[in-house]
C-alpha cells in the first residue's frame, strides 16, 4: 500500500523558500493583503495624529508655525516609512503591531535606497483612487507586493516569533516499528501528529488517524494509538 | 539518526545561539563581548542543521524551531554595514555626479523636455506677449505682475524673518514634493514625469518672459538668481530618474520588466535623494537670501552665476578619478 501525500513542489501555503550563502534554504512568509492594510492602517492614523497637533501647535505660532507645520507634513508624507524601515529594522510601528517587517526579496534586512524607492513609489500606489494600485497589485503578485515592493524589489513578511524555550512533554507510551518504508516527508508527518495531536481534539485526532487505519491494518479507533507509537519509534527512544 | 538523538546531541549548540541571539541589539549589532567569528561558526552549523533536519524528514515543529534560528542569524550576518556619514561624503563627493553622467540619456531627454518648452514660450511671448494666457490663467498673471512689480518694491519693508520661514517649509513641501512625484510617477510609463518636466518648462518659461518682457528684470531676475540653478537642475535630474523608470518598463532590454525596473529604481533613487537634498539647498537660499530686498543687486547676481558655475562644474567634474 501506498501513502499519497503532499508532494514538496505542488505548496498550497503562500511560505517562501530563498536560498541563502551556506546553501540552506530559509523560509519566510510573505504577508497578505489584510494584514498589512491593518499595518498600513495604524500608520496612517499615527502620521496623521502628528500632523494634527502639529497643526494645533502652529496654528498659535503664527507663520513660523506655518513653516513649522508644512516640514512636517512633508516629513511625515514622505519619510516616516523611510525613517522606521531604515532604523529600525524593517519595522513600522504599524507592521509592529500586526508582527510584519520589511526585507529585501533576497531575505536581507532592507537599507536606505530599497525603502526611498518603496516609499515614494506609494505616490503612485494609491493611484488612480484608494490605493487601488496597490491592492490590484498585492492581489496579483505571488508574494503580495505592492508597485512600490516591485520597483524596490523588497518584501513584507511575517516577522518570525519571538524565541521560545522548547518544552516537548516526554511521552509515556511503547514505541512501534513502521510496517512499511517511508519517505522522508511520511516521516515527518508520523512524528509531526505525535507532537501535535496534544494540540487537537480528541475526536479530530481520532478522524485525522482514521485515515491511516487501512494502510497500518488497524481498526479506526486504534489508528490514533498506532500512528503515535510509530511516530514515537521513528522520532527516538 | 534519529530525530530524538539528533536534538540531543545539538541541544546544547541550539541552546548557546540562541542564547546569543538574546544578546543582539538594535540594528543587527552583536553583543560588546560577542565574538563574531563563534557567531558565525555556529550560525553556519546552525544552517547545516537545518539542512540535515529537511533532509532527514525530521518533524515540522523541528524545522519551524531551526529555521527562526536561522533567519534570525542569516539578519545578523547579512546586515549591510556602512557609516552614514562617510557615506553620504562620498554620494555628494563625486558619486551623485558620477551617477547623473552615467545616465547622462535621460538627463539629456529631460534636459530637452524642461528646456525646449522653457524656450519656445519664452520666444514666444517676447514676440506675441499675449501667449502668456495660453499657459497662465489670467489671475495668476496679475498676481505674478504685483509680486514682481518694481513700483510696489521701492518702499516696501524688508519681509519679517518669521514670514521667510512659513516660505522656507512652503519650498521644502512643495518642491520636494514635485521632484518626489517626478521619481515615482515614473512608474506610469514615464507619462508624469513627462508630464512634471514639460509643465515647469512651460511655467516658468512663461513667467520669466512675461515679467522681462514688462521690464521687470532687476525684481524678477534679482530673485530668482540665487536659487535657480539648485532648483531647476534638481527638477530636471528628478525626472530623469523617473525616466529611467518608466523606460525600464518599456524597454526593458534583455532582462524581464521586473529586474529591468528594480535595476532602474535602485540607480534612480540615489538621483533623487540627490536632487531632494539640492531642493532643500535651493529652498534655504530661496526663502533666507533671495527674498532679501536688502542686498545689492550686482552681489546677488554674482551669486548667481557663481552658484550655476559651481552646480553644472560640479556635475561635470566631480568624481571622475574614483571608480564608482
Amino acid at each position: 500500500m501506498i501513502l499519497r501525500m503532499q508532494a514538496a513542489n505542488t505548496r498550497l501555503d503562500t511560505s517562501l523558500h530563498l536560498e541563502t550563502p551556506e546553501g540552506t534554504a530559509v523560509e519566510l512568509h510573505p504577508a497578505g493583503i489584510v494584514t498589512r492594510a491593518v499595518a498600513f492602517l495604524v500608520d496612517e492614523l499615527i502620521r496623521w495624529g502628528v500632523v494634527a497637533v502639529t497643526s494645533i501647535v502652529a496654528g498659535v505660532a503664527g507663520n513660523f508655525g506655518m513653516g513649522l507645520f508644512l516640514v512636517v507634513l512633508f516629513l511625515t508624507y514622505w519619510l516616516y516609512g523611510v525613517a522606521f524601515e531604515v532604523l529600525n529594522n524593517g519595522v513600522t510601528p504599524g507592521k509592529r503591531s500586526q508582527g510584519l517587517r520589511v526585507v529585501h526579496d533576497n531575505g536581507t534586512p532592507i537599507r536606505l535606497p530599497a525603502s526611498m524607492v518603496r516609499n515614494l513609489v506609494l505616490a503612485v500606489d494609491l493611484l488612480p483612487m484608494a490605493y487601488a494600485g496597490a491592492i490590484v497589485s498585492m492581489l496579483v503578485t505571488a508574494r503580495f507586493q505592492r508597485l512600490g515592493d516591485l520597483a524596490a524589489g523588497t518584501l513584507v513578511v511575517h516577522d518570525v516569533p519571538e524565541l521560545s524555550v522548547d518544552g516537548a512533554a516526554p511521552q509515556d507510551m511503547v514505541s512501534r516499528a513502521a510496517p512499511f518504508p517511508l519517505k522522508a516527508e511520511e516521516t515527518a508527518a508520523f512524528v509531526g501528529f505525535l507532537e501535535r495531536s496534544s494540540t487537537l481534539t480528541d475526536a479530530r485526532a481520532g478522524e485525522l488517524a482514521a485515515i491511516l487505519a487501512p494502510a497500518l491494518g488497524c481498526a479506526e479507533a486504534e489508528a490514533r494509538g498506532q500512528v503515535e507509537r510509530i511516530g514515537l519509534g521513528l522520532k527516538g527512544e | 539518526m534519529k530525530q530524538q538523538a539528533f536534538e540531543r546531541s545539538r541541544a546544547d549548540l541550539w541552546a548557546r545561539f540562541a542564547g546569543r541571539l538574546q544578546g543582539v541589539k538594535q540594528g543587527y549589532k552583536l553583543a560588546d563581548d560577542e565574538d563574531p567569528q563563534a557567531f558565525a561558526r555556529e550560525y553556519e552549523q546552525l544552517a547545516r542543521d537545518l539542512n540535515l533536519a529537511r533532509a532527514r524528514g525530521y518533524s515540522r515543529s523541528l524545522l519551524v524551531r531551526l529555521n527562526d534560528l536561522v533567519v534570525r542569524g542569516h539578519n545578523v550576518v547579512y546586515v549591510y554595514r556602512t557609516s552614514f556619514l562617510r557615506a553620504m561624503l562620498r554620494f555628494l563627493g563625486g558619486g551623485f555626479a558620477a551617477r547623473v553622467r552615467q545616465e547622462w540619456r535621460y538627463v539629456a531627454v529631460a534636459m530637452a523636455l524642461f528646456w525646449l518648452p522653457f524656450a519656445a514660450i519664452w520666444i514666444t511671448i517676447a514676440l506675441a506677449p499675449e501667449y502668456v494666457y495660453s499657459v497662465m490663467a489670467p489671475l495668476d498673471v496679475a498676481q505674478l505682475e504685483a509680486m514682481y512689480d518694481p513700483s510696489a518694491r521701492v518702499l516696501g519693508p524688508e519681509r519679517e524673518a518669521d514670514s521667510d520661514f512659513a516660505m522656507f517649509g512652503f519650498y521644502i513641501w512643495n518642491n520636494i514634493s514635485i521632484g518626489f512625484q517626478a521619481f515615482a510617477g515614473g512608474l506610469i510609463f514615464g507619462v508624469l514625469s513627462v508630464f512634471v518636466l514639460v509643465f515647469n518648462g512651460l511655467h516658468i518659461g512663461a513667467a520669466a518672459g512675461h515679467l522681462i518682457g514688462l521690464g521687470f528684470e532687476d525684481t524678477f531676475l534679482s530673485f530668482v538668481a540665487g536659487h535657480s540653478a539648485l532648483e531647476l537642475i534638481a527638477i530636471v535630474l528628478s525626472g530623469a530618474a523617473g525616466l529611467m523608470l518608466g523606460s525600464a518598463l518599456l524597454f526593458p532590454g534583455g532582462q524581464p520588466r521586473g529586474a529591468a525596473l528594480r535595476d532602474a529604481a535602485a540607480r534612480g533613487v540615489e538621483i533623487v535623494m540627490g536632487c531632494a537634498l539640492m531642493l532643500l539647498g535651493a529652498a534655504f537660499i530661496e526663502a533666507f537670501w533671495s527674498s532679501s530686498t536688502l542686498l545689492p543687486l550686482m552681489l546677488k547676481y554674482v551669486f548667481g552665476i557663481v552658484m550655476w558655475v559651481l552646480v553644472l562644474g560640479y556635475f561635470l567634474f566631480a568624481g571622475r578619478n574614483r571608480g564608482s
